[in-house]
């Protein structure tokens, strides 16, 4: 046996990973893996799943590759990393496709073995990259994953091709030697997820273990990195993706409101794993109703509301177009209701597995009549927990619906979350009318909320609809003045929740050149790009909209101590309309509509631009 | 205020069921008889408190039923009254709920919903007040006119042919499954009693006439010169027998049915084919369904088949009951704290 060389071992504060391979190939299962591992060694991080609509396209094609893309770091992490530092390219089309995005000098890892001729073809490579000059200036490490795996698991009795799947557990123990995280996590993962094939844990331990042991014996690898914890604030923590923690927020409002949960939502990507989480919470009384339309979805959920559950829908962009007409009839019937919006890239079916943040003006718009709805969006992964609280919140108080915005990027995305104490989350209050003493189905409390009577009450039967009710009996009713008023009752209600919510805050001064407006999953982006600009002198601030209709009623005054505003968005300026409209102030704009979360490079380029200054350096 | 013992014995009368509304739909409507026999079936049929009965409707003349209910109600959106119901249902599977539905609501805009509900046999009763014409946009033919019918939008005729509200019934699984008159009372109350007998998605087509839109499309059913001659009454275990005089049957020959003469003496009634609700297979069912597309045959109404399957709310509610029993109450720290967590000091 050669002799074991001596490793250098060097320190880092900062990495970016992508994994990359055929879809087929399990990437995002070895991402998630090695962002849990990750997170759990004490890094902070930020994930960006990017995988394809189809879920198995032919194998080694450009459009079946499927990527994860984890950045972790010693520092605070607000983004998934503008530009990867390493690429693991398991096949040629997983390299051709994602080359261009690594940094210059950057570290490429790539399976030698399936750069044969057909898988050359496939992507498109008229010469072998790992032979020509394609891949020069790049740290370009060549390893034989496919025959490396099969070799060590030698003799297991696995067939050929579900010995050539563990391959991802032998690219993933090379990380993990790579990056010096333990194997713990994932060989009790692996014990837990093939607990019913003992045979599968081994194979795929075997080689976890392999990969990593060669990580230690080869001489491919001179170099070997530690990145330090980062210095979170104390606490319990874990890792969570936006759909679990808007589920689990869900959840919880369920359990601080006492109602039981009820969801009726049908499949949608990127939303579909909310179904999936809540419909595993039997336990707790949460009814799951995967309804036979996205139609059927929202109404049956309106169903439960008159019924007096705690009802929602989930949905992304096409689903929420489904929606339009039943959302009036929650306004009209003035039932609590939230309608979670996971937006990914649209129009019609767009790019079902990207994301995007298109579907802004639909939420605050898109009904017929006057049909003002609450629109609040989550920022960031964690984020949708309390936003998913807060749409209870104001929907239970206010009977209204509510849309939560969420995007693919955050719903898919995970960092790190330091898990909130239960008791610091305050209850919501919810009182069932019951008194029939002056009962009126439409006659208001302070809030402009009319009683919620449920069916079973003694004594309060009475009936609602969409056709317009009159004010305060609720009885159908054509009057052009009652009409006139009950549109002006609906828009105050929904106005006047503006004195229920946080103020817009500033991160940074509070007057300067440039004012960085966002909302939703850009934020991290967004910190990032002003963080990096602020370093470098320039007098710009933050804001980040968490509510969207009403706008935080500080809005107008926060805008005015800055000489220019920026609105960076993943369309073509939705909210940078709906400011100019709401202030008549003119705005800039940054949009790219790529189906990628923005790059704070760019922002950064476009702020230092506005803020008249040179490039920054 | 009544204590509940008073609420719980008290014996309600029609007029209790009606609310303070006024009723809205054109005179002679053939709605006013469904609303009457619906008022004076359930002080008689419900053995709930009236606070846990619940009307939900979509959109059409039909949908306004609610409203003269003195009953929670529910006036919807077009199509959706299944969901809505569906959604009251499991969210409170103690309450009784109803669905009042036309032929454009249930089986043009609704049709997905309605296949679903059977199939999931939620635990509702279904109304179909079938005009076959649409009604409350004065006049288009609907997913039930038969073909060639002339209306505003099918000035030449329509091209496209008819649902069978039964036969669909039958073929998305529906638990019961009757056909009624709105001309019929006693035959209303009836089906509307075996219907809210029933523990699953029940299911009631009626005939009711439109007036307005499409006077006479059912009196060849009605009129007294040709009803009996044109109405084959389904009845549990007896043969199927017709006619002014008794004097015609239903006999199979293979799968196809054929009218036999009682008269001449060729056949008696044990010859007839028996009526059977409660058969496992739909054959039988599906076989008078179909009858009531050929003029030649007498439409039969009565239950076309009444079978017993878990319901989805209570399939629901036991599934948690169950998840419940075997985990543990939820606990919410656990889901919190429970999945790869660490200590950052």
């Amino acid at each position: 046996m050669a002799e074991v060389k001596e490793k250098i071992i060097q320190t880092l504060s900062d990495v970016t990973v992508r994994f990359a391979g055929d879809s087929g190939d399990g990437m995002q299962l070895t991402g998630m893996q090695f962002s849990d591992t990750t997170a759990w060694v004490g890094n902070d991080l930020s994930t960006l799943p990017d995988y394809p609509a189809e879920i198995r396209a032919p194998a080694g094609t450009l459009y079946g590759v499927s990527g994860f893309q984890l950045h972790f770091s010693s520092l605070d992490v607000n983004t998934p990393g503008d530009v990867p530092d390493v690429l693991v390219a398991m096949n040629p089309a997983a390299l051709k496709k994602n080359l261009s995005e690594l940094r210059p000098n950057g570290t490429i890892i790539v399976n030698t073995d399936s750069f044969d001729a057909k898988n050359l073809k496939l992507a498109r490579y008229e010469n072998n990259p790992l032979e020509d000059s394609t891949l020069d200036g790049y740290h370009v490490h060549k390893v034989p994953i496919s025959s490396l795996t099969s070799n060590a698991l030698e003799g297991c009795p696995l067939s050929v091709k579900e010995v050539a799947r563990c391959k991802n557990f032998f690219a993933l123990g090379m990380m993990y030697w790579l990056y010096n995280r333990p194997l713990d996590k994932t060989e009790e993962w692996l014990k837990k997820k093939f607990a019913k094939t003992p045979e599968l844990i081994d194979a795929n331990q075997k080689a976890l273990k392999a990969g990593y042991n060669f990580g230690e014996i080869t001489e491919i690898f001179t170099t070997r990195y530690i990145v330090e914890p980062a210095q979170l604030p104390k606490g319990r923590y874990r890792n969570i993706s936006g759909n679990e923690a808007t589920a689990i927020g869900f959840l919880t409002a369920s359990v601080k409101s006492k109602l039981p949960l009820f969801l009726g939502s049908y499949p949608i990507t990127p939303a579909s794993e909310i179904l999936q989480y809540l419909s595993s919470y039997k336990s707790f009384g949460v009814k799951t109703l995967q309804a036979e339309d996205e139609i059927a979805g929202i109404t049956s959920a309106i169903g439960a509301a008159f019924a007096g559950n705690l009802a929602l829908t989930t949905t992304s962009g096409p689903g929420m177009a489904l929606k339009s007409e039943a959302i009036g009839l929650a306004v009209m019937t003035e039932l609590p209701l939230v309608i979670v919006d996971v937006q990914r890239g649209g129009p019609s079916t767009g790019l079902p597995t990207k994301t995007e943040q298109a579907d802004l003006l639909q939420a605050v718009y898109g009904r017929n009549g006057e049909a003002p709805v609450v629109v609040i969006a989550a920022c960031t992964p964690t984020d949708c927990f309390f936003q998913a609280i807060e749409a209870c919140r104001i929907a239970l108080k206010y009977m209204t619906p509510v849309i939560l915005l969420t995007d693919g990027y955050i719903a898919n995305g995970s960092e790190p979350w330091k898990i909130p104490e239960l008791k610091d989350i305050p209850d919501i209050s919810v009182s069932f009318r019951t008194e029939t003493e002056g009962f009126f189905p439409y006659l208001r409390n302070e809030n402009l909320a009319r009683p919620w009577a449920i069916p079973g009450t003694p004594g309060l039967e009475h009936r609602i609809g969409g056709l317009e009710k009159a004010d305060i009996t609720g009885n159908v009713n054509y009057d052009p003045d009652n009409h006139d008023k009950m549109v002006h009752i609906r828009d105050n209600k929904i106005k006047n929740i503006a004195n229920d919510i946080p103020e817009l805050k500033v991160e940074g001064d509070e007057t300067g050149d440039v004012l960085v407006l966002g909302w939703g999953g850009t934020y991290g982006t967004l910190k990032d790009s002003i963080t990096r600009a602020r370093a470098a002198g320039y007098k710009v601030s933050q804001a980040h909209l968490r509510y969207l209709n009403p706008l935080p009623k500080n809005t107008g005054d926060v805008l005015k101590n800055f000489k220019k505003i920026l609105i960076p968005e993943i369309n073509l300026g939705q909210l940078a309309k709906i400011i100019k409209s709401e202030f008549v102030i003119s705005v800039e704009q940054f949009n790219l509509v790529r189906g990628l979360p923005l790059k704070s490079k760019d922002v950064l380029g476009k702020i230092i631009e506005l803020a008249g200054g040179n490039n920054g350096n | 205020m009544a204590t509940n013992e008073e609420v719980k014995t008290k014996k309600y009368t029609a007029k209790d069921f009606s609310s303070d509304q006024d009723v809205r739909w054109c005179p002679g409507c053939g709605d006013y008889s469904i609303l009457a026999q619906v008022q004076r079936t359930f002080p008689e049929i419900i053995e709930k408190e009236v606070e846990k009965i619940v009307w939900i409707s979509g959109i059409g003349c039909s949908s306004r039923f609610p409203y003269y209910m003195n009953t929670y109600g529910f006036h919807s959106i077009h199509g959706r009254a299944p969901a809505i119901a569906t959604g009251v249902k499991v969210a409170n599977p103690d309450l009784d709920v109803w669905v009042a539905t036309g032929d454009g609501d249930l089986l043009s805009i609704g049709g997905n919903h309605f296949i679903h509900a059977c199939r999931k046999n939620v635990d509702l009763k279904v109304l179909l007040f079938n005009n076959r014409i649409y009604g409350l946009t004065k006049g288009q033919y609907s997913p039930t006119s038969e073909k060639g019918k002339v209306t505003k939008t099918t000035p030449f005729g329509s091209i496209d042919y008819p649902f069978n509200p039964i036969s669909l019934a039958i073929g998305s699984n529906a638990t019961f499954i009757a056909r009624t008159i709105d001309r019929y009372p006693k035959h209303l109350q009836e089906m509307i009693k075996r219907a809210s007998a029933h523990k699953g998605l029940a299911f009631i087509e009626i005939f009711q006439n439109c007036n307005i839109f499409n006077d006479g499309a059912f009196s060849v059913l009605t009129e007294k010169d040709t009803k009996d001659d044109s109405v084959l009454v389904l009845e549990h275990g007896k043969p199927m027998v017709f006619g002014k005089d008794s004097d015609k049957g239903i006999k199979l020959d293979g799968p196809k049915p054929i009218i036999v003469d009682l008269a001449n003496g060729s056949f008696s009634k044990d010859d007839l084919l028996i009526h059977d609700e409660f058969s496992n297979e739909p054959i039988l069912a599906m076989i008078l369904a179909h009858m009531t597309d050929h003029p030649e045959y007498p439409t039969p109404i009565g239950v076309f088949r009444q079978v017993h399957r878990e319901t989805y709310d209570a399939g629901i509610r036991d599934q948690i009951n169950a998840v419940t029993e075997k985990r543990g109450k939820g606990d919410l720290e656990k889901v919190l704290f429970g999945a790869n967590t660490w200590e950052v000091n």
